[in-house]
């Protein structure tokens, strides 16, 4: 267990030039297409299948989703300028948009939250049909993912509060960065499949 | 004690998935030895009733594909991969001992349940899974499946998918990304790309089955129908999500032993291998068209002549690409200086027993003969063909072929000749016989059969090949025990190999290299028409070498899931939520943990 001068210089040389930890986010990215992919197969295919109500024309609210699906957009967006911001050193702002993005992903989740409920009030549960079971755990599993997104994005905002993120680290916002527009662009498919195409 | 816990050496781990893999390998054989014995004559040989007869072929069936072949595959992932690529460790090698953990604990959850019964308030002692190891639906269901055996199931395989996952993106990172300068792909040994398709499989198939196994949860634990008719639910889309996940599952199984051989037979005969680009590609179409079969499961649930046709000529396309490395394995033999070691016997079974195997999966491609053999014991004796005759055969030429260079120490040859011949016979008298006690019409998974069938005979020469089978892995296992109290005097390059794992020392130390070899041909340790060998390594670092301390965080952190597989099963929240408390904690203390790389 010997510390020597040269690992610095090697730890950073990869074989394709990216780095090792961004590349096993992609790969991570490819599985949860996969998952994710399963579980809209699953929706695809009990569509029209339920055998009692609510069904979904009955009780999807579009112009209410529309929103959410904005304010997902626009975290999105607030995510590309956080790591902008990191990247130039500007840790002010890096730290701002950190937490706008966090926000946004927190009014999704109220959203949801709001939309859950209702939901049941209306006498959809997570067992009435299959509407209900496929659609509940398809956007449960998205919601998941943009909880733990928010709680990393707080995790580095917390770092960045205690002076511990700059630029250094914007290989960590990068890759956070991925995760969040991949569950994003999910979201959009969701909508797309769950919401629009009925 | 400390050591081993925490290490993140590639080397360690691959010792400690090497020694856990083989422990279930042997309790999955205890396993087949009952049903053998329960099957060796009509009416029940050995008098196991038909709850446990359910548990053993199902236990049998999940221990062998995720409890002893994937993992001891994933041994030899550990241990030469980065040797073969010349790098000083995996890309993660904190994430590598987590996926260590996460199996050795998936795999204790799930043996958990043969002695669980009692805390179930069960009347008998195991509670083991039953309803197979593909678990088909609605057998799975609450109304038919009531007690915590299915749980304990889909419990168990969620947990082992995790470290599958993990494992699958280190090893597909550090294939990529770590190997030495010159080490062009395709200049990488054929164990090492068989082992990077294998993980890409592992990335995309296991999120397949996660979705399954957790729909099936939903349908358990909080009344969803998603499979269940009664709600409208589908069984058959089980079926589809658990074999789109199964198919490349079996080729996950296969492709790691491929390489293997594709390693051995240039060793022992003295020539690089035949047409490597072709078996490099091979695999990667075996590995595509992997994805298109799956529904050759499932000729017999009535898919439609279309689909039917559509699957059966996907499937019989994949007897090509196999087909051509058959050739050129054989063709790597051709005119070469061929050495009789145990490993290369091993690996010429291996050719010969997959023939064998993928002969009657071809047989099994046709839509129409498959409905004559769906469900009886001739699909019994295929997948022991390609799983026993090739994987297993794979596997054990793998290890007489590395065992020096992961221990120091040699393997018996005198012992592991018999153990081959041993092994060969009691394989084909144990599984040869099946062929025609299933196209006579006996079911698999039945605990009796009536002497009327006339299966009695053919039954009787599986039970003595299974016992021939089983005493032979003895002499295997004395033969790996008594190398330990021998001295660690293997030689670097016992075999006169080519590749750079023999570029080192037997075992080689914590840093593998003394240098990061520069790579300037596909065999770098031979001469070559071209390329002269490689200068032997200096035997001391020119500079002192940085290795990355251990790291107690992996194991903790897995020990949160089998925490909350607990609380799921006996439906206690607190529970589920101390365990995922546990996996945040350990996730955080590990991110934040100072880990020089």
């Amino acid at each position: 267990m010997t510390h020597g001068s040269t690992h610095a210089h090697e730890a950073h040389r990869t074989s394709m030039g990216v780095d090792s930890r961004k590349m096993a986010f992609w790969a991570f990215i490819g599985s949860e297409c996969l998952l994710f992919g399963s579980l809209i197969a699953t929706y695809l295919v009990y569509k029209g299948r339920s055998l009692v109500g609510p069904y979904p024309h009955e009780i999807l609210n579009i112009p209410f989703t529309s929103f959410s699906t904005f304010d997902l957009l626009m975290s999105s967006l607030a995510m590309v300028l956080a790591l902008a911001a990191v990247q130039r050193g500007d840790m002010k702002r890096g730290k701002l948009w950190l937490l706008i993005t966090a926000l946004l992903g927190l009014v999704f989740l109220g959203g949801q939250f709001w939309e859950f409920s209702h939901f049941v009030h209306e006498g959809l549960g997570l067992t009435t049909n299959l509407f209900g079971s496929t659609f509940y755990v398809l956007t449960g599993t998205h919601g998941a993912h943009v909880t733990v997104g928010v709680i990393w994005l707080l995790t580095l905002w917390i770092q960045a509060l205690r002076g511990k993120l700059g630029p250094g680290n914007a290989l960590t916002v990068e890759i956070t960065g991925l995760y969040w527009h991949f569950v994003d662009v999910v979201w959009i498919v969701i909508f797309t499949v769950v919401y629009l195409i009925q | 004690m400390k050591r081993w816990l925490t290490t993140t050496d590639h080397k360690r781990i691959g010792l400690l998935y090497f020694w856990t893999a083989f422990g279930f390998f042997l309790i999955g054989g205890l396993e087949a030895l009952i049903i053998r014995a329960q099957l060796v004559r009509p009416d029940g040989g050995l008098g196991v009733s038909a709850e446990t007869f359910n548990q053993l072929f199902t236990m049998h069936g999940t221990t062998m594909v995720f409890l002893a072949l994937m993992p001891l595959s994933a041994a030899f992932f550990n241990f030469i991969i980065p040797l073969q690529i010349g790098a000083r460790d995996v890309a993660f090698p904190r994430l590598n001992a987590f996926s260590y953990w996460v199996f050795l604990l998936g795999g204790l959850f799930l043996n958990a349940s043969f002695i669980a019964g009692p805390l179930f308030g069960a009347d008998r002692l195991s509670v083991a899974p039953d309803a197979g190891w593909f678990g088909y639906a609605n057998l799975t269901s609450r109304q038919f499946s009531p007690g915590p055996n299915v749980d304990f199931w889909l419990l168990g395989l969620q947990i082992l998918g995790i470290a599958s996952l993990a494992a699958g993106f280190n090893f597909v990172v550090t294939i990529l990304n770590m190997r030495a300068p010159g080490m062009r792909m395709l200049r990488l040994p054929v164990f090492t790309w068989m082992t990077l398709v294998t993980q890409f499989l592992v990335i995309t198939a296991f999120p397949v089955i996660t979705v399954a196994l957790v729909l099936l949860m939903f349908d358990r634990f909080f009344g969803t129908h998603f499979f269940l008719p009664s709600g409208g639910g589908d069984p058959i889309l089980w079926q589809h999500l658990f074999w789109m996940f199964g198919h490349p599952e079996v080729y996950i199984l296969i492709l790691p032993a491929m390489g293997i051989v594709s390693e051995v037979l240039p060793t022992f005969s003295k020539k690089p291998l035949f047409g490597y680009t072709v078996v490099v590609y091979s695999g990667v179409v075996i590995a595509f068209l992997g994805w298109s079969v799956w529904s050759h499961h499932m000729f017999s649930t009535g898919l439609g002549p279309i689909a039917d046709s559509v699957f059966a000529g996907t499937t019989m396309l994949i007897a090509i690409p196999t087909g051509v490395k058959i050739f050129n394995w054989i063709a790597t033999l051709w005119g070469g200086q061929i050495r009789f070691t145990t490993s290369l016997l091993f690996a010429v079974g291996f050719i010969a027993m997959f023939i064998i195997g993928g002969l009657s999966g071809v047989t099994h491609a046709s839509a129409p003969s498959d409905l004559q053999q769906t469900d009886t014991y001739y699909v019994v004796a295929h997948i022991h063909y390609v799983l026993f005759g090739g994987t297993i055969l794979g596997l054990f030429a793998g290890i007489y072929y590395w065992w020096p260079k992961m221990t120091g120490r040699l393997l018996s040859e005198s012992l592991g000749k018999v153990h081959f011949w041993l092994t060969l016979i009691g394989m084909n008298l144990a599984f040869f016989p099946m062929h025609f006690s299933g196209l006579l019409g006996m079911p698999r998974r039945i605990y009796t059969y009536s002497a009327d069938l006339g299966v009695a005979r053919f039954n009787q020469l599986s039970t003595v090949g299974a016992f021939l089978i089983g005493i032979a892995t003895l002499i295997f296992f004395w033969n790996l025990l008594r190398t330990r109290w021998r001295p660690a005097n293997a030689p670097a390059n016992p075999w006169d190999g080519a590749t750079l794992e023999w570029a080192i020392p037997s075992p080689p130390p914590v840093y593998n290299f003394t240098v990061i070899p520069t790579v300037t041909s596909r065999l770098p340790l031979w001469q070559t028409e071209r390329h002269p060998p490689m200068t032997p390594l200096p035997d001391r670092p020119p500079a002192p070498i940085h290795v990355p301390g251990g790291s107690w965080w992996p194991m903790i952190t897995a020990f949160g899931l089998p925490i909350i597989a607990i609380g799921a099963l006996a439906h206690l929240i607190p529970i589920v939520l101390a365990g995922a408390g546990v996996v945040i904690v350990g996730i955080y203390r590990w991110a934040y943990e100072p880990f020089e790389m």
